[in-house]
């Protein structure tokens, strides 16, 4: 048990340090198109040549094939190898948004390309943009996830510790927001907002809908779970030996929500990465250039994309490395908090 | 009973029983049929198309969408056709038809002793009640505008049992080509619902087959909500092949509703369905991928008529409050400034980054594909950023020392660039233009929108910076451009609304377009019209950037398998398509 927590600790550190040094682990800006080499397929690490096996791996540069059946396909370029190197200088890129540097962990010599995920439709290269975009689509996923959880939990435990008229008034405003017409809300909001905006503006502007849209589910989950608990039997002896209501909610209500809350959070992390696809349909997501793994994911939408550059899945790739390392992290503490308690 | 039951059972799983057909009628004497020398095929069988939705209706004379078109044209016969091969028209119910010297009056005469796919004999009063129907304005039939000239509608009038003429409001170039497209109706089933206003209701989906009947090749069947529309083979049709067996070959043609494009693409790649035209080039490559395992055949006709372009907001702003906007104007209004634009887009890549190299760039509004109006002599300049910047620097543009572009009065070029969120290939577009642009310092943001925000914004509210956005692909002639290129025309989107023309050199293309539409010899409007591309292709209202070739597909058993450039791309020699020998024995169908 205690070696798993470690793992599933170590791992998302790792993740996570690897979002935040992105410019460090990228090779490239992931902006930086290749015109000739769009959706170049993943890049091949060579260790062995004709002169025989060397330690330093290399790669061999990718051509277009002009003719024949597999036009249109990329072939090494054996002629010429391009060793790996590590800690290079390249293009320049701010660490955490402040500190300006050019030095990246790998890259492979000029003019050579390496793509360790293949490149996008434009050649931009897909591991530097996965990286870039995690930055912004994981803290997203996540602030998002905690604007809702938070407005959902406070509505929640009013609505079902108290009861009554304030149940029913929270619950009509509840319902009110379930039944609204999302589309006409986000054309609105879209039309109402300036047509360009910064990174930054996006950011809180998607975890602000996001949240927006999201705390009634929620808060329905939540008032179900503290309107029975509020009539348990521990509950009502506490209450009867004259417990005040903040010492019911602190030690016997919020306990009860804490594992609910947990799960909530690991399973709403990856579906509001996934949102931002949805809410880039509207004008209101990350836009081009820049990267996220929403908009990365919404290239997939088309159904030849999809069967024919496989490697474009990256970014699920790394929500699903991620929710399920998320949700282990919930499990654990799942588990260490009912230990406790019981 | 039970080996009866077992063929119906794999009858319904192949999808490909097909119940009795009627058969052709044998040609009356006196009949004027249509003889189609070059066609032979097999008669019998069926095949099945995919479409993205539902037809809304099969009223000819309201429908307004693609889908519910492509049905009906099936149904309905014109007077004169366009040949899609030719591009040229060609007599349809109309056996010939004379011009007046003044261009003013047609005279139209009719095959004789042709009848409805419900046997009714059709003759001049139908053409006659046809046309007042279409130019009903209680009717609202889109096809009115093209039959109302300057304000006035066509004078129709029934000469004898077999000829009708029409007499224009003025001389109109290419008239014959407005018959093209306009179905002539039944008048002994539709008077009926005229005369008592409620025709707009008459011939939707659920309309009893027995009360619906036109002149095409088919004739309805069967409509069953939310899966196909069956069409059978109109037994009366009045084209007949080489060897004058009454066309079509088909007994059936069944328009399955599959959803979505990605759909249609994999229903065909399933062999569920026939053809699909709409391709675009990613689904075109990966169809040819793997064209030996399904055995389709595959066209790809070239480029089209559709043209797709960057266009900035020149509109007049007076009463808006859009500051902003305003602002960039004085760039936008700059010529050189476009001209920077034009210089610095790289159009090679957008051929082979969004049309996968199925498509051709373009620098004016009409491309290669339309061959009797391209104005040739309009020159092709390659990408140049040194040129860009030229221009920008003899407009009084200069350079920070991040390479950052600023406007004579030190103001940072940034703009926006709008798109429909649903078309990728212009999402593409404006990813692609966005790094050219900032080779020349101009920061650009692309703004994806939900398609009828961007309409909104083009063509209500003016709050939009520039806009990438596709015209044409109507048809291969000037005329339907007339509303882009007119001062007051509808989608004259750079600068909506005019009063009168803004410039001198819209002044002049407004002059050269009235002018080619009373023009009737055709060499004097190709310089007209080439004059009026090469103001274009000067002035840049529109900076041009690419069209897509027009592709199709069909699986290997379609025969005379012949698709245009021109609408509708595969369907148009619907009476002409077979399905081959092998195929038809393999399938087990009769």
């Amino acid at each position: 048990m205690r070696a798993k927590v470690l793992v599933v600790i170590a791992l998302l550190l790792g993740l996570h340090l690897a979002l935040l040094l992105a410019g460090f682990v990228a090779p490239y800006d992931p902006t930086a198109q290749n015109r000739e080499l769009s959706y170049c397929p993943p890049t091949r690490l060579h260790f062995e040549d004709g002169s025989g096996f060397h330690l330093r791996p290399f790669v061999y540069a990718s051509a277009v094939v002009m003719e024949g059946d597999q036009a249109g396909s990329y072939q090494e370029d054996r002629n010429h190898e391009y060793s790996l190197r590590w800690l290079v200088t390249g293009p320049s890129y701010k660490l955490f948004g402040i500190y300006e540097s050019t030095v990246h962990l790998f890259e492979v010599d000029e003019p050579g390309r390496i793509f360790l995920i293949g490149t996008d439709a434009y050649g931009r290269d897909e591991f530097s943009r996965v990286l870039f975009g995690g930055q912004l689509s994981v803290s997203a996923g996540i602030v998002a996830t905690l604007i809702t959880l938070l407005a959902g939990s406070i509505v929640g435990i009013i609505a079902g510790y108290y009861g009554g008229w304030v149940d029913e008034l929270l619950m009509g405003v509840n319902e009110l927001f379930l039944s609204l017409p999302w589309l006409y809300f986000l054309l609105g909001v879209r039309a109402f907002l300036p047509l360009h905006l910064s990174t930054l503006r996006t950011f809180f502007l998607l975890t602000g809908v996001i949240g927006l849209i999201g705390w009634a589910r929620p808060a329905r989950l939540l008032r179900g779970v503290v309107l029975s608990s509020r009539n348990r039997n521990y509950v009502l002896a506490a209450r009867g030996f004259g417990a005040t209501d903040s010492y019911l909610l602190r030690r016997h209500i919020l306990p009860e929500l804490f594992g609910l809350l947990l799960t909530q959070a690991a399973l709403l992390v990856p579906r509001y990465i996934a949102a931002e696809a949805t809410l880039s349909f509207f004008g209101l997501g990350v836009n081009e250039p820049a990267a996220s793994w929403g908009n990365m994911l919404s290239a997939l939408q088309q159904y030849s994309v999809l069967v024919s550059y496989g490697w474009l899945l990256a970014p699920a790739g790394a929500l699903v490395v991620t929710s399920v390392l998320y949700s282990s992290l919930a499990e654990v503490f799942h588990s260490r908090l009912k230990s406790h308690t019981t | 009973m039970k080996l009866i039951h077992l063929a119906l059972h794999v009858c319904l799983l192949a999808g490909a029983c097909f119940a009795a057909a009627p058969a052709p009628e044998a040609a009356k004497p006196g009949e004027e049929l249509a003889r189609m020398a070059g066609v032979t095929g097999r008669f019998g069988g069926g095949l099945t198309i995919g479409q993205r939705s539902e037809p809304k209706t099969l009223n000819p004379v309201t429908a307004t969408d693609a889908i519910s078109r492509e049905v009906i044209g099936r149904l309905m016969g014109d007077l004169i056709e366009i040949n899609r091969a030719s591009q040229l028209t060609e007599p349809a119910l109309a056996k010939s038809w004379k011009i007046s010297a003044d261009g003013r009056t047609f005279t139209l005469q009719l095959r004789k002793g042709i009848r409805f796919s419900d046997g009714h004999p059709f003759d001049a009063d139908d053409v006659v009640f046809s046309f007042n129907v279409y130019m009903d304005e209680a009717v609202d039939s889109p096809q009115r505008d093209l039959l109302i000239i300057d304000g006035k509608p066509i004078l129709v009038s029934k000469l004898d049992q077999y000829t009708v003429r029409f007499v224009l409001p003025r001389p109109y170039a290419a008239a014959e080509r407005i018959f093209d497209g306009l179905g002539m109706l039944p008048k002994h089933l539709l008077e009926k619902p005229y005369r008592e206003g409620h025709f707009a209701q008459a011939w939707s989906l659920n309309v009893p087959p027995t009360e619906i009947a036109g002149l095409g090749p088919f004739r309805l069947k069967q409509y069953v909500p939310g899966q196909r529309v069956v069409l059978e083979r109109n037994p009366y049709y009045w084209k007949v092949d080489r060897e004058n067996q009454r066309l079509p070959y088909l007994d059936e043609l069944v328009f399955l509703f599959v959803g979505t494009e990605d759909a249609q693409i994999m229903r065909f790649e399933a062999g569920e369905t026939d053809m699909v035209s709409h391709l675009s080039s990613e689904n075109y490559n990966l169809l040819a991928r793997e064209k030996s395992r399904i055995g389709s055949q595959l066209a790809d006709m070239g480029p089209g008529l559709e043209y797709n372009f960057l266009l900035f907001n020149l509109n007049d702003l007076g009463g808006k409050k859009l500051d902003e906007v305003a602002t960039k104007q004085a760039w936008f209004r700059d010529l050189k400034f476009r001209q920077a634009i034009n210089a610095a887009v790289d159009r090679q890549s957008i051929v082979r980054l969004v049309y996968g190299s199925r498509g051709a760039a373009l620098w004016g509004n009409v491309g290669p594909g339309n061959r009797l109006w391209v104005n040739q002599a309009l020159p092709h300049p390659t990408q140049s950023v040194e040129t860009a910047r030229q221009l920008l620097k003899s407009a009084g543009y200069s350079w920070n020392s991040a390479g950052q572009l600023q406007d004579p009065t030190g103001r940072l070029v940034a703009f926006s660039i709008i798109t429909s969120s649903s078309n990728s290939q212009r999402m593409k577009m404006a990813t692609l233009l966005q790094d050219d642009l900032s080779h020349l310092g101009m920061q650009v943001h692309v703004v994806p929108l939900e398609f009828r925000a961007m309409i909104d914004r083009v063509f209500q509210s003016f709050d939009y910076d520039a806009a990438i956005m596709g015209l044409g692909g109507g048809d291969a002639d000037p005329n339907p451009e007339m509303n882009v290129w007119t001062f007051n025309g509808t989608s004259h989107l750079w600068h909506m609304g005019e009063t009168q023309p803004a410039t001198e050199w819209e002044r002049e293309l407004d002059q050269l377009m009235q002018q080619q539409m009373v023009t009737l010899d055709y060499a004097k409007r190709k310089q007209l019209y080439d004059r009026a591309q090469q103001l274009i292709a000067e002035n840049l209202p529109f900076i041009f950037l690419g069209t897509p070739n027009i592709l199709a597909g069909a699986t290997a058993r379609v025969g005379n398998f012949h698709p245009a450039v021109l609408d509708p791309y595969t369907l148009w020699n619907a009476d002409e398509l077979y399905v081959r020998g092998s195929a038809l024995e393999n399938a087990g169908v009769r």
